[in-house]
């Protein structure tokens, strides 16, 4: 246990210099899709809820059951809403073309 | 159910191909030509781990999961197509249900595991509920703030800071008394409720310009309590996806901040709003020179290089597609056109730009202060639409200005400045703005999307009326 601990510092340090590193060199110009990205992959946390409200607990379950699956309704509309927007913005985003329509 | 040993192998993988997904769809997010690849990537990423996730052989009962995957698709379906004005607030929004969902599993998991929670796991575990219930108020206030359904105006009064960082303090000492503790479950609602009060009286305060600065900054709290959530349930998955967000909402508000000039500290403690009366009053009856469409369209015609300078003001007008006729017209007639594009522009980190690709404007005209500044010497016309505090000279060389030190468009470098407003009203920060009164500044005053038409109209030869 202690050890796994250990582990997840070390994954969460690690992480995070990716995400400075990679996030960095997003332009600006899409400081919003990348935001609404980034939040719709934080819904990740979804399975933690799925596992929660699935799991047959044996204290405690109602509690259990009713919470994990108001989590899941709200991360689900985070996932589905945030990749929907997300793209709908970067359709929009189109370079000067040789030619003007 | 499967009774494979080797199921729990399966999902492991999942989660690693997903957490593989999620980095390179980020990555492919740094360039327009690539980007919407990455939204595939995290597409399938999240497909693949909730599939996985389904296999656990521990679930047992799948109804109540299907009917919540099913509605919460269903209520994520309309917040995906909100219209692109709207976008911060629905940010601010799905801030508040990631937030959500974080702060009910971490409730849950304590009472499944108290009393016996060893005290790392309820450090993190209170650092999960604490982030994870300021984060969903807050972003509600932010978002109603935005929707404009709160008023706008920051409201302070005597001893804010000090009633805020009281309660806030008083989280965090009940959170140590848990940690070692664990058995006083009783103490558990404090360190929910009070960072709910908290976040509400945090967004209190705080005006509308200065979103960008505190929606990227709820942005780092929400994926700071999905990692701590990581922690809890020792899912790398979630650590990492959580450290990305993270990673991302403070990179955004580190450029939010630095394009303000202002601390974090400064955002949150110190309301902006409060009036600047006096100086800003005695100034009022300088005289300006004005111009109209016809003329403002001469010298538009006449140009060979044009920076277009919009501001949230412009969204609020909704003249983006007036301005993108006026960017063709100038266009067809050879003119160089060019967006110069403030941070703080708009109500989030970005907004501006997606204002303007929403109306057909083409990325590569669209650039960013840092990039723009060298120009405006060279620039015929800095036409500004909706733009105030971020054109104003004085944050560059009046060191009594509250606004001083402010990275600003330099528009007043070009030949000839104009400027769509309509009334000489302050700002946002109530400054005056000594742009307004140089020699070569040109006032159209009017409403942007129909002064825009105008000139468009007079451009483009058609009506006949002039």
């Amino acid at each position: 246990m202690k050890l796994d601990l250990l582990t997840s510092l070390y994954v969460f340090m690690l992480a995070a210099f990716i995400g400075f590193e990679v996030i960095r060199r997003v332009s600006p110009l899409l400081h919003t899709p990348l935001m609404s990205l980034t939040n719709a992959l934080d819904a990740i946390a979804v399975v933690g809820a799925i596992i929660l409200a699935g799991v047959v607990h044996e204290r405690h379950a109602l509690l259990a059951k009713v919470l994990g699956t108001i989590a899941i309704v709200a991360a689900t509309s985070n996932i589905v809403g945030g990749f929907l927007i997300t793209d709908r913005m970067l359709k929009m985003f189109k370079a000067s073309g040789p030619k003007k329509p | 159910m499967t009774n494979l040993p080797n199921a729990d192998i399966i999902i492991e993988t999942t989660y690693l191909i997903a957490t593989a997904l999620f980095i390179l769809a980020l990555k492919w997010l740094s360039s327009p030509t690539t980007a919407r690849r990455g939204v595939f990537a995290g597409e399938l990423g999240m497909l693949l781990a909730i599939a996985g996730t389904l296999l656990n052989r521990e679930i047992v009962e799948y109804k109540w999961i299907a009917i919540a995957l099913v509605l919460g698709a269903v209520i994520g379906v309309p917040l995906g197509e909100v219209a692109m004005t709207a976008v911060p607030q629905r940010t601010a929004l799905s801030h508040a249900f990631g937030a959500l969902c974080v702060t009910l599993v971490g409730t849950a998991e304590f009472y499944l595991r108290a009393p016996n929670v060893p005290p790392f796991l309820m450090a993190v575990l209170s650092m999960e509920v604490i982030l994870g219930s300021l984060t969903f108020t807050g972003s509600l206030m932010a978002a109603g703030k935005l929707q404009e359904v709160l008023p706008q105006r920051p409201i302070t009064y005597k001893g804010q800071n000090f009633v805020n960082l009281g309660l806030l303090g008083i989280a965090i000492i009940v959170a140590g008394v848990l940690v070692a503790h664990p058995e006083k479950m009783y103490l558990f609602p404090v360190i929910v409720g009070i960072p709910l009060l908290f976040g509400v009286m945090m967004i209190i305060p705080i005006g509308g310009a200065d979103m960008p600065t505190v929606i990227s900054l709820l942005n780092s709290y929400a994926g700071l309590s999905a990692a701590a959530m990581g922690f809890v349930l020792d899912s790398k998955l979630l650590i990492i996806a959580g450290a990305l967000d993270g990673a991302s909402g403070f990179i955004l508000s580190v450029n939010m901040s630095k394009a303000m000039n202002r601390s974090f500290s400064n955002v949150l403690f110190g309301a902006f709003g409060q009036e600047q009366t006096g100086p800003a009053a005695a100034q009022q009856a300088r005289p300006v020179k004005s111009a109209t469409p016809e003329e403002a369209a001469a010298i538009l015609a006449a140009a060979n290089k044009v920076v277009i300078v919009p501001g949230y003001g412009m969204a609020v007008a909704q003249a983006q597609h007036k301005v993108r006729e006026l960017y063709d017209a100038l266009t067809k007639r050879g003119v160089d056109v060019k967006f110069g594009i403030h941070p703080v522009a708009g109500r989030m980190p970005g907004h501006m730009n997606v204002l303007l690709a929403e109306a057909d404007i083409p990325y590569d005209k669209l650039l960013d202060m840092d990039e723009i500044n060298g120009d405006f010497p060279q620039t015929d016309v800095a036409l500004v639409i909706g733009a105030n505090d971020v054109t104003n000279p004085a944050a560059r060389t009046e060191t009594s200005s509250p606004i001083f030190g402010m990275p600003i468009l330099d528009v007043d470098k070009a030949r000839t400045v104009m400027v769509i407003k309509r009334s000489m009203a302050a700002g946002f920060a109530g400054i005056d703005n000594p742009l307004y009164y140089l020699d070569h500044t040109l006032m159209l005053f009017g409403d942007a999307k129909s002064f825009v038409g105008n000139i468009v109209r007079e451009l483009t030869g058609g009506g006949g009326h002039g």
